[in-house]
């Protein structure tokens, strides 16, 4: 019986598979049907104030016919017939430039799945030609590839950092050039506070823009009812943060992950809705505007400083530009970032570090080895919590206006994407997602109605794909047996 | 008094609705132990088709309202259980037995990516739609004036909720259907060792909770008259808020939960403040969570090792 006929064999093989790709593209396009004909097909229109249908259906048919000819190319690859689906690839990528597609977006789609399935197929052939001259592989082998790996990291980060210090000073660099990297900084800063929480110690926080806008508001308001500094509001900004989250923590962290999130997200809503509502305090929607904006300890950064005072460009004896304040700015948020991550850094290396990535992996071990599990995920929760209360205060000086608008549930989903995209736990992961992240989302500007369905479903993919983090992951920092070795 | 009556009929309304929605959060709960987070987008699609369900039935022509009724009901039934059918194959089957964050995650891209779909294809402005079952009782009348009534759309929300309340209730105490699905809540290994085909049966628990939250949606669409994309998000955790409140993993306790919440709504907006209506549920979810995290009709959660 284990013995197949090879004649039956041969005979089967090159129409099954053929048949079962057939039947699953169909029934893929079968549904994708039955989910967009009614909310993609029917388009409801407000005509005189009542409401009539707009029928689409030809954008949808078209639609269809893509998705059944893209899953086909799939299910072919998928069945080891890595030729068809390459042709596929290919007829889908010509039809994309050639055919003239009723809307941009349906040409942006053939285009993009053309060129997954691309290369999926050369990935797969890759693939089954390296397969043929594998050595196996030695242990000292993979001791060289731990190494390499590491150098690598570290000449990575190395030469972001200097890449980062030398930016301002580039000749290309003008405002728009220095505000976006002020934004990449800035969520790079909140990722690595969240990396805290959600990738060292495993606490899904949904709410984590709540202590941005705790810090926000915090300086917003004492710099300019109470006349605070920069220097004074800031350690405040942060406390009051830290002092939230212990608000919130103390009672939920004993429940399990799911429900944190959610009380997380609920939490979230609580501030932005007393934000929106308690307008003597908060100005209500229309936020709190001119706050007054940082200078460079004392020395203001304005072309006519008033009479007294020596401005910025004055003290150094520069030319006026306004380019100095986003120069200030950026360097900065730099410091602020840096000062997380090496926090971060060193205190892996501490006990409760090490309780954190330990109560991460497995709670129940944790507490039978006497670890109090609230206590360890309270300081978490208070660090990161901290961080982004810092992140809020230079928001706040850096746009002299918040409003409940810049703290919604989206820029907390953006700043988890960034932490799982990067990898938890893994800083230099964290990083190049907060670039890939922030850069996307300026390139894609034109497209900003997709974005950020594009950002959805990106979300998806890569926890099928990756579940781990896209760039990397970080494995706890000590184990007492190493993985895989011998166990006595 | 009679205000405290309006309030008592417009509240367990609201409460069927939320209950509708709670059932699906807690039949996910109970069988795969996690929260699915794009059950509050769904309902929102339902709405969506529902709504365009009810404008396709007047440019139809078909105006006797109890058939036009029914066929969006079910119309919108099936649609929308094939969105929480593709939601589950998409966002949770590849991840199962993964770490335990990451459906979480994948189940917040589904959210975002659904609400900008909807966006997208619908547009971001308020959807309003003319009443469609008008009228109603007056119940009684106090001595300043104020009527109580009771509108015919109240009794039907309130009547289709019992009804689909006691088909479901059968469905799982006495189908096989019901019996896997109770076996895979218990201990999937063994249902599955024992012959019972467990991606069908979570499939097909995501299909219920789908269209369950396609009724909720019609009956708000009908109650409200106007929809527009973001009603899942404050509705879903309230819906959340409300499973949790009547025990997580218990069909009779999402009920509870829901007709608990949909009263305290109503009365924290007719005595309080309207603004604070959402602040409300999120602060007895908290409270929940802290004094009685199994909720009312739980059962204590035994940690696995």
């Amino acid at each position: 019986m284990t013995v197949a006929d090879p004649a039956m064999t041969a005979a089967a093989a090159p129409a099954t598979p053929l048949l079962a790709a057939l039947k699953d593209a169909a029934l893929v396009a079968l549904v994708g049907m039955a989910l967009a004909g009614p909310i993609v097909g029917l388009q409801t229109v407000d005509q005189g104030g009542a409401l009539t249908l707009n029928f689409r259906f030809s954008d949808v048919a078209l639609a269809i016919v893509l998705l059944f000819f893209a899953r086909l190319g799939l299910a072919l690859g998928e069945r080891g017939m890595t030729v068809p689906s390459l042709g596929l690839a290919a007829a889908l990528l010509v039809a994309g430039f050639v055919v003239p597609w009723p809307g941009e977006l349906l040409r942006v789609l053939a285009i993009a799945a053309g060129a997954a399935l691309a290369l999926r197929g050369t990935l797969a052939i890759v693939r089954a030609q390296r397969g043929a001259v594998v050595v196996a592989a030695r242990d000292d082998d993979d001791l060289r590839a731990a190494r390499l790996r590491r150098l690598v990291s570290r000449g990575l980060g190395a030469a972001l950092l200097v890449g980062a210090v030398l930016l301002p000073m580039m000749p290309f660099a003008n405002s728009y050039i220095l505000d976006t990297a002020i934004r990449v900084l800035t969520y790079m800063m909140l990722a690595w506070g969240l990396n805290i929480v959600v990738g060292l110690a495993g606490l899904l926080d949904l709410g984590y823009v709540a202590f941005y806008a705790v810090g926000a508001y915090t300086y917003a308001i004492l710099s300019k009812t109470y006349g605070f500094d920069f220097w004074e509001a800031l350690p405040i900004s942060g406390l009051l943060a830290a002092s939230f989250g212990v608000l919130l923590g103390f009672p939920v962290l004993r429940l399990r992950g799911d429900y944190l999130a959610i009380v997380t997200l609920g939490f979230g809503e609580i501030i932005r809705i007393v934000l929106l509502n308690w307008s003597s305090f908060s100005g209500g929607p229309n936020g709190i505007g001119s706050i007054p904006r940082l200078n460079f300890f004392g020395y203001p950064f304005s072309r006519n400083a008033p009479e007294g005072v020596t401005a910025f460009h004055q003290l150094f004896g520069l030319e006026f530009s306004p380019l100095h304040r986003s120069i200030f700015f950026f360097y900065l948020i730099l410091v602020l970032a840096l000062v997380v991550n090496l926090f971060t850094i060193r205190i892996r290396r501490l006990p409760v570090g090490r309780a954190w990535e330990a109560l991460r992996e497995d709670e129940i071990a944790c507490r039978a080895l006497g670890i109090n599990p609230t206590n360890t995920k309270l300081t978490a929760f208070a660090i990161g919590a901290m961080f982004a209360g810092f992140a809020g205060a230079f928001f706040a000086t850096t746009q002299s206006f918040v409003s409940p608008e810049s703290f919604t549930f989206t820029e907390s989903a953006m700043i988890l994407a960034i932490v799982v995209l990067g990898g938890m736990g893994s800083q230099l992961g964290v990083a190049l997602a907060a670039l890939l992240v922030i850069g996307l989302t300026e390139a894609f500007r034109g497209l900003a109605e997709y974005r950020m369905l594009v950002f959805g479903l990106g979300m998806v993919l890569i926890m099928v794909w990756r579940p781990r983090g896209l760039l990397s992951h970080r494995d706890p920092t000590i184990f007492l047996h190493k993985r895989g070795g011998a166990r006595p | 008094m009679e205000y405290l009556v309006q309030q008592l009929i417009n509240g367990i309304t609201l409460g069927s609705v939320y209950a509708l929605i709670a059932i699906g959060y807690t039949m996910v709960y109970g069988i795969i132990g996690m929260i699915n987070f794009a059950h509050g987008e769904v309902y929102m699609v339902g709405a969506f088709v529902s709504m365009i369900g009810i404008i396709l039935m007047g440019l139809i022509g078909i105006t006797w309202v109890p058939l036009a009724l029914a066929v969006v009901l079910l119309a919108a039934m099936a649609i929308t259980a094939l969105y929480g059918w593709s939601i589950e194959r998409v966002a949770y089957r590849p991840l199962r037995g993964s770490f335990r964050l990451a459906p979480l995650i994948s189940a917040i891209g589904v959210s975002i990516f659904l609400q900008n779909y909807v966006q997208i294809a619908q547009g971001a402005r308020p959807k309003p739609i003319k009443p469609v079952i008008r009228g109603g009782f007056e119940v009684m009348t106090s001595a300043d004036g104020f009527t109580v009534t009771l509108s015919y759309l109240q009794i039907f929300i309130v009547l289709l909720t019992i009804a689909l309340m006691t088909g479901f209730t059968y469905l799982i105490t006495k189908t096989t259907l019901g019996r896997a699905q109770r076996a895979c809540e218990q201990d999937r290994t063994m249902a599955s060792l024992i012959g019972v085909d467990v991606d069908r049966t979570i499939s097909m628990t995501f299909v219920m909770g789908a269209s369950l939250a396609a009724v909720a949606g019609l009956m708000v669409t009908l109650y409200y008259g106007v929809i527009d994309f973001y009603i899942g998000f404050l509705a879903g955790i309230k819906a959340f808020t409300a499973a949790v409140l009547g025990g997580i993993g218990s069909l009779p306790g999402a009920v509870l939960g829901g007709l608990l919440i949909g009263l305290i709504e109503a009365l924290w907006s007719a005595y309080f403040s309207v603004e604070y209506k959402d602040v409300a549920a999120f602060t007895i979810l908290v409270f929940v969570l802290i004094f009685r995290p199994s909720g009312l009709l739980g059962r204590p959660e035994i940690e696995k090792v």
